[in-house]
């Protein structure tokens, strides 16, 4: 690092995202313990709207953690894009492909399991 | 065009001699093998997804599996413990990026400091984690697994499960485990389950309040179907072996794919943070005898805790996946 005596500390911007990380999390237990009805035992987009918020809090805390734990956001944005662009592209391509899979393998087999004795 | 890279002399830009990336080779590569892990935890995941959607009316619910927390016997408490668990791995992160930034400064006791932390942090999440994995492998209430291995579990009159002991009298005067010790030396076979089938009948029939369920999910209310007892001795009668606790063979909170895919995916990252601990361990060393005060700079702890970030990330994957959604 030839810059290394011009680094000034970002400490305060640690804490902040720290703080931020676990005020997710703490909303994440908080809604997984309590369950709300309404959140719960509706549908929407093919599953419940609290899975729906579970995900998009994940990708959140994601963000944080790889923009200012592991410096993304000091990177050039080739090499950002490089690996974010690859990573996003090709996880949303395989979990898509998976379970819409997997709910055509429930839809033949589900009628066929038996659950009466 | 953010993404070209301005140099002067934009024709040489890939001709060597310079980083095109803006970054030393080892944290390229570093990212690179990031990227690629995080592909091979993505594809567990996916199929994970693929089984889960593949049963989505008879999943185990995690809420019901995960409910112990340290010195809290016997208390139902879903979530609590895998959130701290959470907190430290998350905690133990923001020690090594503490690091990261005292390496910044040139400042060697602060790194040392920071990274002792983080090692601390890994080391007492991989035994929190030894601890989940304790518990899930001795169970909490025991069940019966049918001839086409279907996990039937107890219920009081209030939907409660209850424990196999609490209505099935307890006597292992019949048969003992078979340890290594008793026979040929690679023979030996798993924990006898506390009672046999034949007490969990008997006391079955005898405890008229008490009913089963089956893992059948109600996608309505998002509950296990539970069976009148009228008809409860029709699943009954389908009994092969009681089962406690789960194994990669048979999990007493209902698929068996669960348990495999919960060994196999926390097992695997538990292995990372591992991996993570013994490469902090190394550089830590490095610091303390002063490698990187004569190199220079602590760019190795600026790598090291990338990989240690992505552990960490990781795990805000599994957490969502195996415990929340």
């Amino acid at each position: 690092m030839e810059h290394s005596h011009q680094h000034k500390s970002h400490t305060a911007l640690i804490w902040k995202v720290f703080a931020i990380l676990s005020v997710v999390t703490i909303v994440e237990v908080a809604l997984g313990i309590i369950k709300p009805d309404f959140l719960y035992l509706t549908k929407i987009l093919g599953t419940s709207p609290l899975n729906i918020i579970f995900i998009v809090l994940t990708l959140v805390k994601a963000y944080y953690i790889t923009w200012f734990f592991m410096h993304m956001a000091d990177e050039k944005k080739s090499l950002r894009r490089a690996v974010v662009w690859t990573a996003v592209f090709l996880i949303m391509y395989l979990v898509t492909l998976f379970l819409i899979e997997g709910s055509y393998i429930n839809n033949v087999l589900g009628p066929l399991t038996k659950w009466n004795y | 065009m953010g993404a070209t890279i301005a140099t002067e002399h934009s024709e040489q830009t890939w001709s060597g001699g310079n980083r095109p990336l803006g970054a030393s080779y080892g944290k390229l590569m570093m990212w690179f093998f990031i990227l690629s892990d995080a592909l091979t935890f993505s594809g567990f995941l996916a199929a994970y997804g693929l089984m889960r959607f593949k049963f989505i009316d008879s999943w185990p619910i995690a809420d019901e599996v995960f409910t112990h927390f340290s010195f809290l016997h016997g208390v139902h408490a879903p979530m609590y413990y895998v959130a701290l668990m959470t907190f430290i791995l998350i905690f133990s992160s923001v020690t090594m990026v503490l690091a990261v930034d005292a390496g910044h400064q040139m400042n060697k006791k602060k790194v040392t400091f920071y990274m002792l932390l983080t090692i601390v942090g890994g080391l007492v999440f991989l035994g929190s984690q030894a601890w989940e994995w304790k518990n899930f492998i001795q169970g909490t209430y025991g069940a019966v697994q049918l001839n086409d291995g279907k996990i039937i579990q107890f219920v009081d009159e209030t939907g409660h499960q209850v424990t196999l002991e609490s209505f099935a009298a307890s006597d292992h005067s019949k048969r003992t485990r078979h340890t290594e010790n008793k026979g040929i030396w690679f023979e030996s076979e798993a924990p006898l389950p506390p009672v046999n089938l034949e007490q969990v009948m008997e006391g079955f029939k005898a405890n008229p309040n008490i009913t089963i369920r089956t893992e059948q999910v109600n996608l309505e209310t998002r509950k296990k179907t539970i069976i009148p007892r009228s008809e409860a001795m029709n699943y009954l009668a389908e009994a092969k072996a009681v089962v406690k606790g789960a194994n990669l063979k048979v999990n007493e909170y209902g698929k068996t794919l669960f348990a495999d895919f919960f060994f196999f995916i926390t097992g695997f990252h538990g292995f990372h943070v591992l991996s993570g601990v013994v490469i902090n361990l190394i550089i830590f060393f490095n610091v303390v005898i002063g490698t990187y005060e004569r190199r220079g700079h602590y760019e190795m702890v600026e790598k090291v805790g990338l990989y240690w970030h992505f552990v960490d990330l990781v795990w805000v994957f599994v957490f969502t996946f195996f415990y929340l959604v």
